[in-house]
């Protein structure tokens, strides 16, 4: 195919794209215009049904926690994959330990990045846990919290020490970590299938609505899913840095 | 819509552009991270704190460290294949 051939067939379909593009445009909604029901409907039951303030959290993890177990098991099965792709290959080998074997220095982390990076890690930590419990009151729940918390072993990698890092995250511990929180969100779902009748029913007691322990399974739910989070963004963490830092050689075909 | 939103949308435009342009993939994955902080930033003015909290940490922290490393681990196997080839 010519040059020009191409560029004639590139200006037939962006034309059509064009024009379907600016009729669809045209037939949009005003802006912040909101035509459907559901959105209402929630707004009117989130506190007086669920006791929850944080609306989002109250459809995530009760109101369509079916979905969530679905996204939930989308990630696991993802770092699964990562785990898988990455593994070590034969001919690949772990580099010869230098002399200081527990330490893994980079070029570059200076005292002050390190006094940082400890200074940080508390800080960041409680950040995590607090967005983790407080989801159904504040913005925030267990997906956003559970990243949060994986970045504070990560601070820890930053700071120019990676086996370090995998003594403040073992391996074991974040893979039982993210197995034990999937597990225990669908456990959530399967408690009120076995003692209320329906998959996903919330059937702990809601408790005062802006309280700590208010909104029944929210909170126990965000809590099993920060953990399965945390423990999957770790796992990714961890394969890809060996795979960078400590693999060396290449796969054998 | 307020200026807040219109600059939020404006700064995203830009910053997909940029990411883009940037071409060189290190000097991208810089450039994504500070693409991310303005969809941050576009999420939390148009009223969705929730995904605006993931997205600054996914995009700050989670996916440049990722790509960072893939892209070490790529150009590890490229020396090792030159040194393989000049022998």
């Amino acid at each position: 195919m010519t040059r020009t051939t191409r560029l004639v067939l590139f200006g037939i379909a962006a034309a059509g794209f064009g024009v379907v593009l600016a009729y669809g445009l045209a037939g949009l909604p005003a802006f912040g215009d909101y035509q459907g029901v559901y959105g209402h409907v929630i707004d009117g039951i989130g506190v007086t049904e669920r006791h929850a303030t944080d609306l989002v959290t109250a459809i995530n993890f009760d109101i369509r926690g079916f979905d969530t177990l679905g996204e939930e098991f989308i990630l696991f099965g993802s770092v699964l994959g990562v785990v898988l792709i990455l593994r070590q290959m034969r001919g690949e080998h772990d580099r010869p330990r230098q002399h200081e074997a527990d330490e893994h220095t980079f070029a570059g982390a200076s005292e002050a990045l390190r006094a940082l990076s400890l200074a940080v890690i508390p800080a960041i930590l409680a950040i995590g846990i607090y967005i983790v419990v407080h989801g159904q009151l504040t913005p925030g729940g267990g997906f956003q919290g559970g990243v949060i918390l994986a970045a504070g072993p990560l601070v820890v990698f930053l700071a120019g020490r990676y086996l370090r890092m995998r003594l403040v995250a073992p391996e074991t511990l974040v893979e039982i970590g993210e197995a034990a929180g999937a597990l225990g969100y669908a456990l959530v779902g399967l408690s009120g299938l076995v003692l209320a009748g329906v998959f996903f029913k919330n059937f702990l007691p809601l408790g005062i609505s802006g309280h700590l322990l208010s909104g029944g399974q929210l909170d126990v739910a965000s809590t099993a899913v920060g953990l399965e989070v945390s423990g999957a963004f770790l796992v990714a963490f961890s394969e890809f840095l060996d795979q960078a830092i400590v693999v060396s050689g290449s796969p054998r075909s | 819509m307020t200026i807040l939103q219109i600059a939020a949308l404006a700064a995203v435009a830009v910053g997909g552009g940029a990411v883009v342009a940037a071409g060189d993939p290190l000097r991208q994955t810089l450039v994504l991270s500070i693409y991310g902080m303005a969809l941050t930033m576009l999420f939390f003015v148009f009223q969705a704190p929730d995904v605006a909290l993931s997205e600054i940490v996914v995009s700050t922290v989670g996916l440049p460290v990722m790509i960072l490393l893939a892209l070490r681990k790529v150009r590890q196997h490229e020396r090792a294949q030159k040194e393989r080839d000049e022998q």
